[in-house]
């Protein structure tokens, strides 16, 4: 048996197919995946998504903190409330984890970082924390649902407490409300806007029955990993890991080399930019019938070989899309290998949808 | 609670075998696989002629998840593969043991789906977490 989220009895009377996720039984759909996709794509749905880990910062050192961690530049985060996406990098510049950062004040950061890395995150953070004299503190007392769609953030507004409903309504994309306990972001994986809500776990089943009484759409891991391939958004363990670069996992523009901040990772990448980065991470759309996995061959002409990192059937476009890892100078079409016939695919600008729309043609 | 049609054989790997008028049969996935695979969205069926052996694999199911193999209870050739599924692969999911239909086939020599399991037995499999 693995961890359960304080949702997991409503799960299970739910009907969900359970699976194992980064060691949490988790829903993976509550009858069908596709429809549940769809409600996202078109009205509100949500997900559990209490597996993933919220830590607090808290001090002074905080900033200079996350500074040093995250390629991405926390100095940018002025606005309390505003949130910044970033890798967290080795010293050769591999990828440790992808997570949020909020900037809720000078002395409180929170960061959500994935469920399956959580552990060695947290203690990658404790040991640089140490030096700084900054609190990391878990918060494993909270449970986090995504309310996601065209509707959601109407549908849920009913389901918040009278004290945060104002702030969350005024929320600007990408900004947190944070409360004494609850803690509201228009942030999310879907490619549509929405809530992630963080709260106390004995709280969790009242919101999600309450949201499920509004008419959101209880939604599954699977729907989750539908809804962010078509988003563009990569997956950790997927579409990178610590053995990829940012550079090579299309997440340049996390990153920010420039001025004379120094965070881990960076000389690696300096070296590797300076090199020349051999490879890159690009959207897929098969063109025959079939559908694209993590893992198969890429055929790229004479620009070599590369890997399908994560693959699926579209429901928005019916058709299956995937993103692979390739040689840089791999021409538009190349042939993706499946079942050990060549099928060709072509390569596309990401994200594949976005609020609701398909942004690429077929 | 999932379907098992009484008239029908069945395979610890969830195929079903219906026995055509013809001596031909007709093979499909149980209604209790396609519910553990989720909604289907590409199917690749064998082409007719084909030789297969019992335990041979056949078809290709895809569903949103992930991939499985199918195989052949029964040796012998294929007759048809379901050409519908081509476009519609969901109605193995709405109508497992009729339009969802995969493959037929003529049954090799001494290839007789009595050796397979009867519905008691398949329900009996599918009890015990098979």
């Amino acid at each position: 048996m693995g961890r359960r989220t304080p949702l997991f009895e409503l799960h299970q009377a739910a009907g969900a197919r359970i699976v194992d996720f980064g060691g949490w039984d988790m829903p993976v759909d509550y009858g069908s995946q596709i429809e549940e996709h769809h409600a996202v794509r078109r009205d509100a749905g949500m997900f559990d998504v209490s597996h993933m880990c919220a830590v607090d910062l808290r001090g002074a050192g905080a900033r200079p903190l996350l500074l040093r961690l995250l390629a991405n530049d926390v100095g940018r985060l002025t606005a309390p409330g505003k949130a910044l996406y970033s890798c967290m990098l080795r010293p050769d510049g591999g990828v440790l984890d992808d997570l949020i950062a909020y900037f809720l004040d000078e002395r409180w950061f929170r960061l959500v970082v994935n469920a399956s890395t959580a552990d060695r995150d947290l203690a990658w953070i404790k040991e640089h924390a140490k030096q700084i004299g900054v609190a990391v503190v878990p918060r494993r007392d909270l449970a986090m649902i995504a309310v996601q769609g065209a509707r959601a953030r109407e549908k849920a507004a009913g389901s918040l407490p009278a004290e945060c409903r104002a702030a969350a309504a005024a929320l600007g994309a990408f900004f947190a409300a944070p409360g004494d306990e609850w803690f509201v972001a228009r942030t999310g994986y879907t490619g549509e806007d929405g809530y992630e809500i963080m709260l106390p776990s004995e709280l969790a089943a009242d919101l999600w029955n309450s949201l499920k009484a509004a008419g959101v759409r209880p939604c599954g891991l699977g729907a989750r990993d539908t809804l962010r391939l078509e988003a563009g958004m990569n997956l950790y363990g997927n579409d990178m890991d610590e053995t990829v670069s940012p550079l090579e996992s299309g997440l340049a523009w996390t990153v920010v080399l420039e001025g004379t901040r120094d965070f881990v990772g960076k000389a690696a990448l300096e070296a590797q930019h300076a090199a020349g980065v051999a490879r890159k991470l690009v959207g897929l759309l098969l063109l025959p019938r079939g559908v694209l996995r993590s893992h198969q061959p890429v055929f790229a002409g004479d620009a070599g070989r590369g890997e399908v990192t994560s693959g699926t059937f579209s429901p928005t476009l019916e058709r299956s899309i995937g993103f692979a890892r390739v040689p840089v100078a791999a021409p538009s079409q190349v042939e993706v290998e499946i079942r050990g016939k060549r099928l060709p695919a072509r390569i596309v600008k990401l994200p594949f949808v976005r609020n609701g729309r398909a942004l690429i043609e077929l | 609670m999932s379907q098992i049609p009484t008239d029908l054989r069945y395979t610890k790997s969830h195929e079903w075998v219906r026995t055509l008028p013809d001596g031909s049969v007709e093979i499909g996935i149980t209604d209790h696989a396609q519910h553990a695979l989720g909604d289907l969205v590409f199917v690749e069926v064998p082409e007719s002629g084909r030789k297969l052996a019992a335990g041979d694999a056949c078809a290709v199911v895809e569903s949103v998840k992930a991939a499985s193999d199918v195989y052949s209870p029964l040796g012998g050739e294929v007759v048809a593969g379901n050409g519908l599924l081509a476009t519609q692969p969901e109605l193995i999911n709405t109508d497992p043991y009729g339009q969802g239909w995969i493959l037929r086939l003529k049954p090799a020599t001494g290839a007789s789906s009595t050796s397979l399991m009867t519905s008691d037995a398949y329900q009996a499999e599918v009890a015990a977490g098979g």
